[in-house]
């Protein structure tokens, strides 16, 4: 992975700068111990690793606005971090960095039932916020797999997503306003416990930045009644068209399901292998489909699935009968990468998302590049929104295996974009997608999304590396060619 | 002299935007027009319509995913929506009768680039999102005179930044919008209203609150005093002559049938309650959505605020307090976090007293929809941001727009 070229002036000058943080961050809020940093070097997309810097940990937004500003003043890129549960890189240490960590804001500050909002620091883990109103009854919808891990930062800055986005939609649905540094320490707040910005919709273009334009120092997120009754239906078929008809069906029947996940051969074995969910195994796909809501309603929806499975040639069929089933259906699918794990030294994880109907020929065409490339791949797939995680299977110890892993990773992702969908719909673009952003964006529509990087952060010092395959500087970017002259279009109508 | 000009195609829209940031000609984008008068008021000569660059592009009900042009006729998106059994579930108003324009039962004007360009969004904003929720990717020229791209027409989608959301509701000021992609959903099978009558401003707000904390999924909470109830043209809701809070159920029957029946039992210690179906259901929805209750007398000065749920009849009781007599006319909507505010009219249309009503109660932002030019202008139309962010904002708009071209002034003094 080609990162930018560290300035030797800032490593050469680590211990000043180093000396200086501890000033600002006083405490045990700064690590330099080299041991100490390497805990630092990787998020979850750990073929990448680089030991940062610096770390530093501080623990008030005041603090954050002193180191911010003193990285400014001083030359200093940062690197912000959450949880490091990042699938992308979004967090991969520079050399010349300091790795801003904010596993000190931990803190859940209102919880506001009235409003239906809780208000949380960005440390805060994702499941911490459910698990702070459920006996009241309610819960945060966006539910990554990593959720007992990753933090609610986190989850802004990657626009996070997971099972239950395709009824409750991703982080931005669920976002209602955050407090944000610029680079320069400046707070910014966006939004709050109203619905709506009054100006520029910069929440949204923060949401899912992914480190590039803001330090987020507290989040507002909608907390939602917890549903009556949740059930799913596990439904196996002998072919993937028919498990892809039947998501299409479902969706264009007006049934929005909680969650419509499938899984393909190779990963239901995995799976079941693993828990031992009782997954049939003689079926090439898996679709599970759950449905929340009022007792009456889950119960007349059920129906509707079931008849709509059986119609397209369902070989098994079963309907969870109480919540300690449901979660077994569940935890073949939740437990998918780590039984993918068990079978492989290594993996990747792809993230691509396509329109439903192009699934089977993706898929398709998966199964012959798996073949031209020599290396296994198992499937599961956010069926209803079009989400692909691909993974792919392979050992970093045998020569040229890596390489080829990310060759075709990068080809189902171009494939993905071939058919009419996005290289990311969940994880981000990081250092891993970054030099596929050429596919789908041409040169002037990457130049209108650094032009907005360079309005938030002209120096560009968050986050370098990430996202955009090159870095241009800003003044460059804001220059304007004008030609001038009289109006050259006649033929344009005019009143 | 004022000139309109009115392009076919995005290269022409290009090719215009570039003209004028050579000849520093600044242009008011617009579609049909119809919002054309909210919030600051232009003082542009020149207007890009861009109307003439129509037509569905692309349109799969089983994607749940439509593409059209930004000038297409709102009336041709609900048409072909309507045939497939889907909309558009943020549930674009129609402010014909609260902005004084032309109104009939037929189908209103407007543009799916309009209805972008302001983020526009009804009663279901609450628990279906905002326009900005549902748009999935865009294309247009930016004050650069570029043609430029992002997102796509995937409902997940987290390449690069989401300018989407940046264009929604950036009332033109960024760039000529040329095409969009949206998501769009069935809808619903069935729709039932819950009716409690006689709750007070503040107790309406409680029991809003409780109708969207309870598990039924409420779509729509919305409160009328009784004042703003004896002009609905619903029969139940007219001549009750008390205050009404309507909350909304949608879905399939066995399911609407019994949350409706659910929350009349939750709810009956506010007050009676009642129940609307069919076309009563749909009428109410369709006079809170488009403000019509408030819209008389139309020298009113009409306010739009979002605030915290719980804060709404506060707000109103503020803006009492330090202008007495001032308020005309209330209607809550978005469980309260909606107010929409009927002034007496006044100079700077109360303009201090409504944003530190708001500012006071938990913050939030006010936008003046109805009043004349000079109010307009001295109530600075949009809601003004603090020092960092405005500069922000300012930053933001020079990277789309250097030269200041497209809408200056249109939602800030200066930019």
């Amino acid at each position: 992975m080609r990162m930018p070229e560290p300035d030797a002036g800032v490593i050469a000058r680590r211990v000043a700068i180093a000396r200086d943080l501890q000033r600002l961050v006083p405490g045990e809020g700064v690590i330099v111990d080299e041991d100490a940093l390497r805990a630092y070097e990787c998020d979850a997309l750990s073929a990448y690793r680089q030991p940062p810097l610096i770390v530093v940990l501080p623990s008030t937004t005041e603090q954050v606005s002193t180191v911010l500003r003193y990285c400014h003043e001083n030359g200093v890129k940062i690197v912000p971090r959450g949880a490091g549960t990042s699938l992308s890189g979004g967090a991969l240490p520079l050399a010349d960095a300091v790795t801003l960590g904010l596993g000190k804001f931990n803190r859940i500050l209102d919880i506001d039932i009235s409003n239906r909002c809780v208000v949380a620091q960005p440390g805060v883990t994702n499941l911490a916020i459910t698990t702070a109103v459920q006996d009241q009854g309610f819960y945060y919808a966006p539910d990554p797999s990593s959720q007992i891990a990753c933090s609610i930062g986190g989850n802004v800055a990657e626009n996070a997503g997971g099972v239950h986005c395709l009824k409750y939609g991703l982080t931005t649905n669920n976002l209602l306003g955050v407090e944000m540094l610029l680079m320069t320490g400046e707070v910014v707040r966006l939004g709050g416990k109203h619905l709506d910005p009054g100006g520029y919709d910069l929440m949204g273009v923060v949401t899912g930045s992914e480190g590039l334009l803001g330090v987020i120092t507290e989040v507002t997120v909608r907390i939602l009644r917890a549903p009556e009754t949740a059930r799913a239906v596990l439904m196996g078929f002998p072919d993937t068209e028919s498990a892809a008809a039947t998501v299409a069906e479902i969706i264009a029947r007006g049934i929005i399901p909680a969650g419509l996940e499938m899984m393909d051969k190779p990963a239901i074995h995995a799976a079941e292998d693993f828990v031992h969910a009782d997954y049939p195994l003689d079926v090439a796909a898996l679709l599970i489909c759950e449905l929340d809501g009022p007792e009456a309603e889950v119960t007349h929806l059920i129906a509707r699935v079931e008849a709509l499975a059986t119609g397209n040639g369902a070989t098994s069929l079963r309907v969870s009968t109480s919540d300690a089933e449901r979660a077994l259906f569940w935890a073949g699918r939740k437990a998918a990468f780590p039984a993918v794990g068990r079978i492989s030294p290594d993996y990747f994880c792809m993230d691509g998302t396509i329109p439903r109907h192009a699934l089977p020929a993706v898929l398709t065409r998966m199964a012959e590049m798996s073949t031209r490339y020599g290396l296994r791949c198992a499937n599961v797939f956010h069926a209803g929104d079009g989400n692909l995680h691909p993974l792919i299977l392979f050992d970093a110890n045998v020569p040229d295996e890596l390489e080829r892993a990310e060759a075709f990773g990068a080809e189902i992702l171009k494939l993905c974009v071939e058919v009419g969908g996005v290289l990311t719909g969940e994880h981000g673009v990081g250092v891993e997608k970054r030099d596929l952003m050429g596919t789908m964006f041409n040169e002037i529509d990457l130049a209108h999304q650094q032009r907005l990087k360079c309005a938030f952060d002209p120096g560009q010092f968050l986050n370098p590396g990430k996202v955009f395959p090159t870095l241009h500087r800003c003044a460059e970017l804001g220059r304007m060619q004008i030609s001038g002259g009289s109006m050259p279009f006649p033929d344009i109508p005019r009143f | 002299m004022t000139q309109t000009y009115r392009p076919d195609t995005p290269e022409q829209v290009a090719e215009l935007i570039t003209w004028a940031v050579a000849e520093a000609t600044p242009l008011d984008l617009i579609g049909h027009g119809t919002k054309a008068d909210i919030g600051r008021p232009s003082n542009t000569a020149h207007r890009l319509d861009l109307s003439g660059i129509a037509g569905i592009v692309d349109y799969a009900p089983n994607e749940l995913v439509m593409t059209a042009r930004a000038g297409t006729p709102l009336s041709e998106i609900r048409t072909a929506l309507d045939e497939a059994g889907q909309m558009l579930a943020f549930e674009p108003p129609d402010w014909r009768a609260l902005l004084g324009q032309p109104d009939g039962p037929d189908d209103p004007p407007g543009t799916l680039g309009g209805l972008v360009a302001t983020n526009l969004s009804g009663p279901r904003r609450l628990s279906a999102g905002a326009a900005r929720d549902h748009v999935l990717g865009v294309q247009g020229v930016s004050g650069r005179g570029e043609p430029f791209k992002s997102g796509g027409r995937v409902v997940k989608n987290v390449t690069g930044f989401d300018l989407s959301k940046l264009m929604t509701g950036s009332f033109g000021t960024l760039a000529a919008l040329t095409e969009l992609s949206l998501k769009v959903v069935p809808r619903p099978e069935e729709t039932r209203t819950v009716l409690i009558h006689g709750a007070t401003d503040p107790a309406a707000m409680e029991v809003m609150s409780l109708g969207l904390r309870s598990p039924h999924e409420v779509s729509g909470a919305c409160h009328l005093p009784a004042d703003v109830a004896a002009r609905s043209a619903v029969p139940g809701i007219r001549e009750a002559a008390r205050g009404v809070t309507a909350l909304r159920v949608e879905g399939p029957e066995p399911s609407v049938v019994w949350r409706r029946d659910a929350l009349r039992n939750e709810l009956a210690g506010w007050g009676p309650t009642d129940a609307l179906d069919g076309p009563d259901s749909a009428t109410l929805w369709r006079e809170v959505r488009d403000a019509r209750l408030i819209a008389d007398p139309p020298e009113a000065q009409v306010w739009r605020l979002s605030v915290p749920p719980m804060s709404g009849a506060r707000v109103v009781r503020a803006v009492e307090q330090a202008a007495p007599g001032a308020v005309l006319s209330v209607l809550f909507d978005w469980g309260g976090g909606l107010v929409w505010l009927a002034l007496a009219p006044a100079p700077d249309a109360h303009v201090s007293a409504v944003r530190a009503a708001v500012e006071h109660h938990g913050g939030g932002h006010a936008t003046l929809i109805r009043a004349g030019r000079d109010a307009r202008a001295r109530a600075a139309g949009f809601h003004p941001s603090p020092p960092a962010l405005e500069a922000l904002s300012r930053r933001v708009k020079e990277s789309f727009d250097p030269a200041g071209i497209l809408g200056p002034g249109r939602m800030a003094e200066g930019r």
